[in-house]
Order: C-alpha cells, then sequence, then structure tokens
C-alpha cells in the first residue's frame, strides 16, 4: 500500500483552513486539548483516533456546531468566528455526516439548492440552470445521479453523494467526511473515493475521518492522530506505517488481564441459515454457555441486523434461531426475552435507554413483570433493586431519582447492562458494549463480561474495536455485506486476519 | 426513602397540580362572590350533571395522548352509540340487549382506530379525524332524522337524581371510580409505566420488550368502550337519541386533557391533574353561566384555557431561548480571540 | 486495491428500474384523483344521465369553489408539517362581519361597498391568521393546539357579537349574491375567479422559493433550520394566508348564503381537512400540490352530487366523506409501504 503523489513543497503553502490550540470541554469531560490541524488546498487530510479521541468534537467545532473554550479557527489567513453552521457554510466549510441530513420528498436538485436556488425575471426559480449546474457538478464528480428523483429511497451513498454536490455547489473549500465509508458497500467505497479524488484535483482541502488504516493510506496525503483529545502526531503520512499509526492511536499500556479460557458448557443459541432480504443472508453461528463470541466486520455488513432479528424486534424471511433447545418464535422480542435472552442495543441514547427517565425506572424496565405484587409495583421496590445493581456494577450517580441522562457514558451503558442482567439472561447479545465509553469503565465491562461467562451466561458480542475483539472473545465470527465469511478461533485470530476478511481482501494462509 | 428524595419526586408534578388547585379555589371563590346560587347543592348538581360524560371521556384519551397517540373521535364514538341506542330502543329492543349491541359497537370503533393506526401504520391523527367524520355520518345514518325519547324513567331519572343525598350525579361518581381505576393502573402497574415509557421514546420500549402495538391497540379499544358507555349515560340523562349528540365534544375532551398537564407530545401527565383539570373547567363553565355569560360563547374560555396551558411550560424555555439567542448575538460582535 | 476511475460506469438496469418506480408511485398518486373523478362521472353519468346536465354541473362547481378556496390556505400550512383547525370558525367571523358592514356603509354606491365588505372579511382572517402564526412560531405552540383552541376562542368571539341576532339577507344588497350566482355556460364565474387563484397558488408553491422552503420544512424541519431556511417567517405567512383566504371565503359564503347565523362555516375545516388529504397531500407535510387539494375537493364535491343524484340520501354523506378520508391516507400509506419493500429489494439484488 503506498501512498499517492506527494503535493509540492509544504513550508510556503498557507492552509487554507487552520484550527489552533482549540480546547473544549464538556462538563467534567475534556474532549479536546490544544489541538492543532493545518488543512492545504488539493489535500486529503487524515483523521485517524480511537472512539472518545476526539474526532467528532472536533468536526463539531469546525462545522460551527460548538464554539471552542480556547483556541481559534483560521479560514484563509483570517479569524473567523463561527456562531452556528450559517458561519461554517459561509466561510466555505462543508460537512458530509455518515447519515447525511436531507429533504426525502424534495428531489436531488432541490436538496442541493434549497434556500438558494437561480432565479429568473420576477424572482422565479430557473429550473433549467439549476438542472444544467448539478448536472455539471456530478459531472466533475464523476458520478450519475437522476437530479429530478426524490431524495426519499436514496441509498447512503448516494445520500453522500448529494451531500457532496451541495457543498460543490455552495464553493466549499474545506470538505469535512465525516466516517463516510462506515455504511457502504465495496463498490460504493470505491465510487467515493474517486469522487473525493476529483474533489482534491479541483483544489479543495479535505478533511477524510475514518477507521479503516488502509482507505487512510490509499487516499490521504497527510494524517493527524488524536488520542484522549489530545494530538499526538500531524504530519505527512510518506514515511510512516499501519503500526506507527496504531502505535500512536492506542499508546498508553493497557492494564487488563488476560481473560482466561472459560470451560464451555452446552449449546445455547443455535442460529440456521438465518435470511433477511437486503440485510443478510445464510447466516449459520452457535454460541455456546459460558463462551464470549465475538462478531466483527464493518459497518453495514449486517451484524446489528443479525442480532435484532435474534431478538425479536425485526422479523426475518428465512432460517431459525433455537435458543436453549427450543425454537424461537420470530418478531417477538418478549418471546426472546421469556427464553432468556437480552440484548444490549448499538444505540445507547435512543434505544438503550429513555433519557428523560430516572435511573431506578431505567434499570427496572425489562423486570417490571417479576417485580410486581398483585399486579402493582410500587416505585420502593424499583428503587431497591436498581440499588442493588448500581452497587453490583459499581454505577457512578447523584441520586436514583436522577435522569439517565445525567450521567456519563460509562455509567449510562453500566444502566443498559444493569437492566438486562437483572433478568439473568441465558443469552446475552451485546452490540458494541464499549463505544463512547472511557477508558476505566471499558475495562469494567470486559472483566463484567468475562464473569458473566464464567457464570454460564452465552455472550455474543458486536464490535468494531479490533483490540476489544481479540481481548474478550474466545471465538471471533467475521460478517460481510450480510454474509458470514469465516471464523477464528481466539488462538489463531490476529487484526490483520480479521480486517482481511472483514474487507474481502483474504490472504493466502488465512485460517 | 427520606423526606429530600420525595420532595425532589413530587416537584415537577406538584407545580402543575397546584396550580390547578390554586386555580380551582380562585374560581369557586370567584363563583360564590359573584353569585350566591353557586355552593348551593341544586347547582352543584346540575355542574356534576353538565361534566359527567366529558369528564369520563376524558380518562382513556389522557393515557393515548401519554403514548404519543391522538383520539379525535371520542366524541363521533359517544354520538354514535346514542344514535344506536335510540335506534334499538325504537325498534323495540329491550335495554339489555341494547346495551350489549352498544358497547361492542364502541369497542368495534375503538378496535377499527387502533388497527388503523398499528397494523397499518398510519398517524393517529389523520386517522381519528377521518373516523370523527364516518362515525359521526353512521350516527346520522342510523338514526336520520328521529327523535328517541321514549326510555324508561327508570334510567333517565339518572339526568334527575343525584345519588343518595349528596349532590353528585351519577355520571360523576361512575367517573370518580372510573379515574381511581385509571390512576391506579397508570402510576402503579406495569401497563402504566410502559405508558410513559412509549410516549418518552417508542424505540426504547421496544427494546425493553415492551409490545408497543398491542398496548396502543388495547388503549384504543379501551376508549371506545368507554366512550359508548359515556354515550349511554349521555342518552339517558337527555332522555333523547338524537343524530347529533355529542357534535363538538371532542374537543372540549382534549381541552381538559391538556388543561391536566398531560403533554401532547406524550410521556407525561397525571390522572390526578386531570381529575382537577375536569373540575376547574366545570367550576369555571358554571360560574359563568350563573353569570349570564352567553353559554355558547364559553369556547372562548376553553380556548384561553388550552392555549394558557401550553404555553405556561413554554414560558421557561421561551425565555432560556431569548437569553442564549442574545448571548449568541455579543458573542459574534466580540472580536475572536488571538491564536498564540 | 486501486481507485476506481473516475468515470463511473452506466448504472444498472436495475437502479434506473428503482428510480423510475418511486417517480411512476408518486406520479400515480397525483393522476389518480383525475382518474378517480373522471370514473365516478362516466359511472354516475351511466346510471343518472341527469349528472352531465348544465345544471348539475353548475351546481357541483358552485359548491366546490369555497371548498377549493380554503384548501388552498389549508394545504399549504399541511405542507409545512402543521394544520389549521380555525378555518371554520374564522370563515364564520368573516362572514358574519363582512355581512354586517352593508348596513354601515347605507350610502356608498354598492360596487364600493362590496369592495370594502371583502377587505374587511380578509382582514378579519388575516388578524386570525397573525394570531394562529405568532403562537406557533414564537410561542412554539404545535400549531394542533393552536388552532384547536382559536377555532374555539373565533366561534366564541362570533357567537358574543351576534348576540341572538343573525344577517339577514334582505339586508344585503342584490348585486352581491350574484357573485356567487351568476354563470358562463353552466360555469359560475365564481368557480373561475377561484381556479385562477388556486393556479396562482400553486405556481407559487412551485416556482418560488419561499413556495418550495414550505415543502423543505414539512419534508424534514430539523434540515430546513441547519440549511438555513427561515421557517419561523414562512410558517407564519403561511398561516396569515390560510386566514386571509378564509376570510374572503366567509365574505363569499355571506354573498352565497345570504341569512348568516353564528353556525356559518361550523364544522367545515374537517372538511376542508379531507379534500386536502384526500388531494394527496401527506398529513405530515412535505409533499402533495395544491391543485390536488383542489382536485380532492371537487372529487368529495362530487361524490356526494352523484350519491344524491343517484338517489342516495344525504344522509350519507358525512359518513361517505370519512370514509374517503380513510381510504386515502391508507392507499398512500400502502404505496409507500410498497416501495420501501421493492426499493431494498433491488439494492440487496444490486450489492451481491
Amino acid at each position: 500500500m503506498s501512498a499517492p503523489a506527494r503535493t509540492p513543497a509544504v513550508e510556503e503553502r498557507i492552509p487554507v483552513l487552520s484550527l489552533q490550540h482549540a480546547s473544549k470541554a464538556f462538563g467534567a469531560v475534556q474532549a479536546l486539548e490544544d489541538v492543532s490541524i493545518d488543512l492545504f488546498a488539493g489535500e486529503v487530510h487524515g483523521l485517524v483516533g480511537e472512539n472518545g479521541a476526539g474526532k467528532s468534537t472536533l468536526v463539531k467545532i469546525l462545522a460551527g456546531v460548538h464554539p471552542p473554550d480556547t483556541g481559534s479557527i483560521v479560514v484563509g489567513g483570517l479569524p473567523v468566528f463561527l456562531a452556528g453552521p450559517a458561519d461554517a457554510r459561509d466561510s466555505g466549510i462543508a460537512i458530509i455526516y455518515q447519515e447525511p441530513i436531507l429533504f426525502p420528498d424534495l428531489t436531488v436538485e432541490e436538496n442541493i439548492f434549497i434556500g438558494r436556488q437561480p432565479l429568473t425575471t420576477g424572482r422565479r426559480i430557473d429550473r433549467h440552470a439549476m438542472r444544467s449546474h448539478v448536472m455539471e457538478v456530478f459531472q466533475r464528480l464523476g458520478v450519475r445521479l437522476d437530479p429530478g428523483r426524490i431524495a426519499r429511497g436514496l441509498s447512503i451513498a448516494e445520500q453522500q453523494i448529494v451531500e457532496i454536490g451541495k457543498a460543490l455547489s455552495l464553493d466549499a473549500k474545506i470538505i469535512v467526511m465525516d466516517e463516510p465509508t462506515a455504511a457502504l458497500s465495496a463498490v460504493e467505497v470505491a465510487r467515493l473515493f474517486g469522487v473525493v479524488d476529483s474533489l482534491r484535483a479541483s483544489g479543495a482541502a479535505v478533511l477524510f475521518i475514518s477507521h479503516r488504516l488502509e482507505e487512510i493510506f490509499q487516499l490521504c496525503q497527510r494524517v493527524t492522530v488524536l488520542r484522549d483529545g489530545r494530538l499526538v502526531l500531524s504530519r505527512e503520512l510518506e514515511g510512516l506505517t499501519a503500526d506507527d499509526l496504531v502505535r500512536a492511536m492506542v499508546g498508553r499500556e493497557i492494564v487488563e488481564r488476560e481473560s482466561e479460557q472459560q470451560a464451555v458448557g452446552g449449546t445455547v443459541l443455535l442460529v440456521e441459515r438465518l435470511t433477511r432480504e437486503g440485510f443478510f443472508t445464510d447466516v449459520s453461528f452457535e454460541v455456546k454457555a459460558g463462551e464470549i463470541v465475538a462478531l466483527a466486520g464493518l459497518v453495514g455488513a449486517g451484524r446489528s441486523e443479525v442480532a435484532c432479528a435474534i431478538f425479536g424486534i425485526d422479523s426475518y424471511d428465512a432460517g431459525s434461531v433455537t435458543v436453549n433447545g427450543r425454537g424461537l418464535r420470530r418478531g417477538s422480542p418478549t418471546a426472546a426475552m421469556s427464553a432468556g435472552v437480552g440484548l444490549v442495543p448499538e444505540d445507547r441514547r435512543q434505544q438503550g435507554l429513555v433519557m428523560d427517565l430516572s435511573i431506578s425506572r431505567n434499570v427496572a424496565l425489562a423486570s417490571l413483570g417479576r417485580l410486581q405484587r398483585f399486579g402493582f409495583i410500587l416505585s420502593s421496590s424499583e428503587r431497591r433493586f436498581a440499588e442493588d445493581w448500581a452497587v453490583r456494577l459499581r454505577l457512578r450517580y447523584g441520586r436514583l431519582s436522577d435522569a439517565a441522562n445525567s450521567l456519563s457514558g460509562g455509567n449510562q451503558q453500566k444502566v443498559v447492562l444493569a437492566k438486562w442482567l437483572g433478568r439473568q439472561p441465558t443469552l446475552l447479545i451485546v452490540d458494541e458494549p464499549t463505544r463512547g465509553i472511557d477508558i476505566a469503565t471499558k475495562a469494567e465491562v470486559h472483566r463484567l463480561l468475562d464473569e458473566l461467562a464464567g457464570q454460564g451466561v452465552a455472550i455474543l458480542m458486536i464490535s468494531s474495536e479490533l483490540p476489544e475483539v481479540l481481548h474478550v472473545a474466545d471465538r471471533i465470527l467475521v460478517m460481510r455485506e450480510g454474509r458470514l465469511i469465516t471464523e477464528f478461533t481466539h488462538a489463531e485470530a490476529t487484526e490483520e486476519r480479521i480486517v482481511a476478511a472483514a474487507t474481502g481482501q483474504l490472504e493466502e494462509g488465512a485460517a | 426513602m427520606n423526606r429530600r428524595e420525595l420532595h425532589e419526586r413530587l416537584r415537577p408534578t406538584l407545580r402543575w397540580e397546584a396550580g390547578l388547585v390554586v386555580a380551582l379555589v380562585a374560581i369557586v371563590l370567584l363563583g360564590s362572590l359573584a353569585s350566591d346560587k353557586f355552593l348551593t347543592k341544586g347547582n352543584l348538581f346540575y355542574l356534576c350533571l353538565s361534566i359527567g360524560e366529558l369528564a369520563i371521556m376524558t380518562l382513556p384519551l389522557t393515557l393515548i395522548i401519554i403514548t404519543g397517540e391522538i383520539d379525535l373521535s371520542v366524541a363521533s364514538i359517544l354520538g354514535l352509540c346514542s344514535a344506536m341506542l335510540g335506534y334499538l330502543v325504537l325498534h323495540g329492543w329491550s335495554l339489555g340487549w341494547a346495551f350489549l349491541v352498544v358497547m361492542a359497537l364502541g369497542v368495534a370503533a375503538g378496535l377499527f382506530n387502533g388497527v388503523l393506526v398499528t397494523r397499518l401504520g398510519l398517524p393517529s391523527l389523520a386517522v381519528t379525524i377521518g373516523t370523527l367524520t364516518l362515525y359521526r355520518g353512521l350516527a346520522v345514518v342510523i338514526l336520520g332524522p328521529n327523535i328517541v325519547s321514549t326510555f324508561p324513567q327508570r334510567y333517565t331519572n339518572i339526568g334527575v337524581n343525584p345519588v343518595g343525598n349528596s349532590f353528585l350525579s351519577w355520571s360523576v361518581v361512575f367517573f370518580l371510580v372510573l379515574a381511581v381505576i385509571f390512576g391506579v393502573v397508570l402510576q402503579l402497574t406495569p401497563f402504566g409505566r410502559s405508558l410513559f415509557v412509549i410516549g418518552q421514546n417508542k424505540d426504547a420500549a421496544l427494546y425493553a420488550g415492551i409490545r408497543v402495538k398491542r398496548v396502543k391497540l388495547l388503549l384504543f379499544v379501551v376508549s371506545g368502550f368507554i366512550c359508548a358507555f359515556a354515550g349511554i349515560l349521555y342518552t339517558f340523562r337527555l332522555s333523547t337519541a338524537v343524530q347529533d349528540n355529542g357534535l363538538g365534544l371532542e374537543l372540549n375532551v382534549v381541552a381538559i386533557v391538556l388543561l391536566g398537564g398531560v403533554s401532547i407530545f406524550g410521556g407525561k401527565g397525571s390522572i390526578l391533574g386531570v381529575v382537577l383539570a375536569v373540575a376547574v373547567y366545570a367550576a369555571l363553565q358554571n360560574a359563568l353561566f350563573l353569570t349570564s355569560f352567553p353559554q355558547r360563547a364559553f369556547g372562548i374560555v376553553t380556548g384561553c384555557l388550552l392555549l394558557v396551558s401550553v404555553l405556561v411550560p413554554n414560558a421557561g424555555s421561551f425565555v432560556r431561548r431569548a437569553r442564549a439567542a442574545w448571548r449568541r448575538r455579543e458573542a459574534r460582535n466580540t472580536p475572536a480571540v488571538e491564536a498564540n | 486495491m486501486t481507485a476506481a476511475s473516475p468515470a463511473e460506469r452506466a448504472p444498472s438496469a436495475g437502479r434506473i428500474r428503482t428510480d423510475r418506480l418511486i417517480d411512476i408511485a408518486y406520479r400515480l398518486r397525483a393522476f389518480g384523483i383525475v382518474a378517480a373523478l373522471a370514473i365516478l362521472i362516466v359511472v354516475t353519468s351511466i346510471v343518472q344521465p341527469r349528472f352531465l346536465s348544465g345544471q348539475e354541473v353548475n351546481i357541483v362547481l358552485g359548491n366546490t369553489s369555497i371548498l377549493a378556496l380554503l384548501t388552498l390556505g389549508e394545504a399549504m400550512v399541511i405542507i409545512s408539517r402543521n394544520v389549521d383547525l380555525s378555518v371554520g370558525s374564522v370563515l364564520g367571523l368573516s362572514a358574519f362581519v363582512s355581512g354586517s358592514t352593508f348596513g354601515h356603509l347605507h350610502g356608498v354606491p354598492t360596487g364600493v361597498a362590496i369592495l370594502v365588505a371583502f377587505l374587511v372579511g380578509i382582514g378579519v382572517g388575516a388578524a386570525c391568521g397573525i394570531v394562529n402564526g405568532a403562537l406557533t412560531t414564537i410561542g412554539r405552540v404545535p400549531s394542533l393546539v393552536v388552532t384547536l383552541a382559536t377555532l374555539y376562542i373565533i366561534r366564541g368571539i362570533d357567537i358574543l357579537i351576534i348576540g341572538g341576532g343573525q344577517v339577514v339577507a334582505s339586508s344585503l344588497p342584490d348585486s352581491f349574491f350574484q357573485i356567487s350566482l351568476r354563470n358562463f355556460h353552466n360555469v359560475p364565474y365564481l368557480t373561475m375567479a377561484v381556479a385562477v387563484v388556486i393556479g396562482i397558488g400553486a405556481y407559487y408553491m412551485r416556482s418560488y422559493r419561499s413556495g418550495r422552503d414550505l415543502y423543505a420544512i414539512g419534508s424534514n424541519p430539523d434540515a430546513a433550520r441547519l440549511v438555513g431556511i427561515p421557517s419561523g417567517r414562512r410558517v407564519f405567512t403561511a398561516f396569515v394566508l390560510s386566514g386571509s383566504i378564509a376570510g374572503a371565503a366567509g365574505v363569499l359564503w355571506a354573498s352565497k348564503y345570504g341569512t348568516l347565523d353564528s353556525t356559518a362555516g361550523s364544522g367545515y375545516e374537517l372538511q376542508v381537512i379531507a379534500a386536502v388529504v384526500i388531494g394527496g397531500v401527506a398529513i405530515f407535510g412535505g409533499s402533495g400540490s395544491v391543485i390536488g387539494a383542489a382536485l380532492g375537493a371537487l372529487l368529495l364535491s362530487t361524490i356526494l352530487a352523484a350519491l344524491y343524484v343517484g338517489g342516495v340520501s344525504p344522509f350519507w354523506t358525512q359518513a361517505i366523506a370519512g370514509a374517503m378520508i380513510l381510504v386515502a391516507i391508507t392507499i398512500d400509506r400502502l404505496i409507500s409501504l410498497q416501495l420501501t419493500a421493492a426499493l431494498r429489494r433491488r439494492r440487496s439484488r444490486e450489492s451481491t
């Protein structure tokens, strides 16, 4: 993997955008500390870092959503203050989010031009000018998309194209892409790279954020690594290896005990030829009692969808799910829960918790049936239940009656875990269990999972964080584009092998 | 649980209900000052009569709104069932069978609403605007221009005699009993808890194993059932079944529920608040009636109450937003921090 | 792994078919009303040839005019993801106030008096619209609640003003009534005027930025704010327009019915919303057209007329209107469900 052609001498150039010594804290959490980054025209600048390293905070600052507590933004040599997204737009900054926000009922060209459509005499909208402008932009990007079609039903990849088109038509000089490839298929990724190349060739400065290091090496000329809110390095990519980046990203000593091999019992979960059209196909695997099985793969591979299908949130088209020897009815979370299955969902804020509800009510939410007496449930029994689990999980909180909103990410995740552990499940599915959580709590969660496995619980863990997968899992299943590709044991798994399987580049000698 | 925790937990609910109590006391005071007939047993009985069925209909609607839906067809179900009752009586049915059919009709109407909302995924606002018109229309079809008043006095005495020696009407007694049941279910059962969760975050409810669709369907069916019951009471009180019984009442019901502190967005509310709102509304209506305020213009008062009940909670956030916008404008005008 | 060449290879046939599928679905909905109308007219005329007579057409068009005018304002509001429940009350108040102005304008030439009546009616409507708009945008109260309240309040004011009285037809000048009565070959002049107004409204919604903004606001209110659309101003304007149109409709109502009491227009808002929904405007905004809404009004009136001519008791009117609302939103929902499923199937087939 080699970097593309170098850009001319760096020292004399003025950065198109320069973030200088930016710091930002949210309450007690210092999200960014003294971070500086320079973006040059005609260059793709990669931004890497683990979850929680500060990447999204940086993006929000550039987007004008939050002003930095200290530090400044300099665009084209002049300092600017971004009071809101409109200012960022006026300064030539465009953000392409992972999930673009479009108007589903308007056409593609209207989405690009809404609020500033070209006008003819009498302030009427000039549809011809709008259409030809959009065609020109799409041609520059090298894509084919019908500008006259409604935005509803566009794939994520196509939505991103529309956003990029909008950025170009706004004459954005700085384009920030926040993990754009996370939900794309390989074909779509290739097309996106072509688009990014066109952007670079036309002189824009692109900030490209991604978890996938091979993409960084393929696309970028410079790279910045953040870790725990601080800048670790920011330099040309040439001369660096993937190992260098990984070391810069991870840096600290991970003080985690090597997880012990657990005694494994009978099969708890048996999934056979599970298929849901458009999401996953022919998935078969099993999880035994006391095992931690990880489901690895890129975002969009279909892992969360499999989990939701097992738990009954979504239905499936073919195949079967068997828990503890009994067939599990599809499409019914209630049936799954009765069978002893619990699901800690991917989106903590939207699916795992009711943010405005108190901690105790959140913890008790899945156990209301068991806490009731003669059909009634008292707040005091909820509170006692929650207290019990708060102690066991070492939850840090103010009062149990505080809203779940008031907790840190790590403690919120503990609440979700408590909710499910309170039901004593035989199968626990955890989807991205430590996403957005601080290091200390992360280690606690891993320890907890180990303990549970030791008590005979079968655990299915979905995770995009390879160190976590390698550390915690007894077996690793890799999915790609809706299919189960391969399986590794703890001993034979390495990060390269998993990534290779997940991205479809199976090297010789793969397991 | 110590006293401080109790205080903390009750504070937000206390604020709204306390406000209603204050309003109620004020209205009662003003009313008795304005007219010496206000606090008489006869007048209070009249007050109860006028509010009974309306009050009963607020209870299931409260639960529905807490889950984030709405049912605008409540009064139309009342009217439909009233018309059916009149029709059956007109054609010689015995009252026992007539009751059965009428209640079944209410259940069917509620079921229809519920199926459209949960199975087809249609927005409840649009559906109940449609069924409100449909059911009203069916009432017209069933009864036509007929006016039925041949109900046995035993039943129509509901509109004439209070319960025992008190000033309470039968409809209000039914309301109070139902209010206790609904209140207990809402606050003290897992089912009731799940309603708040559904209203606050439907996804989290699903992921916690709550059968959102089934719950909502049940609520619509209960609403139909209760409104049918209210329809029977209404018919007996007026001792008349006519094609437009209860016309326009749905808006009063919604107004009272919102006045009771139930958030239109769902996820928040209490039966106690709604009961107090019923009392406030009834007292106000009665007081104005006694001061010869034109009855049919009472809508102005209902409308203003409705606005007040939604503007007041917004007032706090409005001030906050204004201050934030001011601060942002200030920040914009100060020069950017120099890079060091 | 090398980057793909910038030139995209031709989109697969599957993708083209998918795009066209969505387009077809949306156009289908728009033409569906016209088709339904055509079928209805044909079927009814076969059963009862009288239906195609000039007199019948005249009656239907006359009944539709005011309703269609109201759908213009209501559609704009609903497209922006709001609702205006107060139009019936506004119409009633405006009808009475404008009708009463003639009593104060004795010495004035009739033409001027009529003009004044219109201005007064529209003014009353605009004032109500300003209140609705302000409460919704500045007060941040959901429009459902706001217009529910103003529906009450305005009706109550109307009742207070009228007292027990009424405006009697004899107090209104003859030429005032002519507004609704004059025809051009069985087509009322009023209908043509309303059609022109609706045409202007449709053009505005299609070809002007502020019109398109309303669609954006209804389609995704958060995104609208993010891209800098002045949502508050647009929604406020929509309410003021809706109110003014209801005011104008009130004057027309007075000219049509002559005798007015405090029940004028009562409950009419539901018919207006029914027409708008039937006409393909989504209740949650973002899609649909003003012309569709007007056609919905025409369809509703035609159905009612067809039933009447066909001998169906007029008692069925309301029930059928209600059923039609339900049918319309169900069809819309089924179409969008099928569409999503088809899209997903196509996409999964493409990516493997």
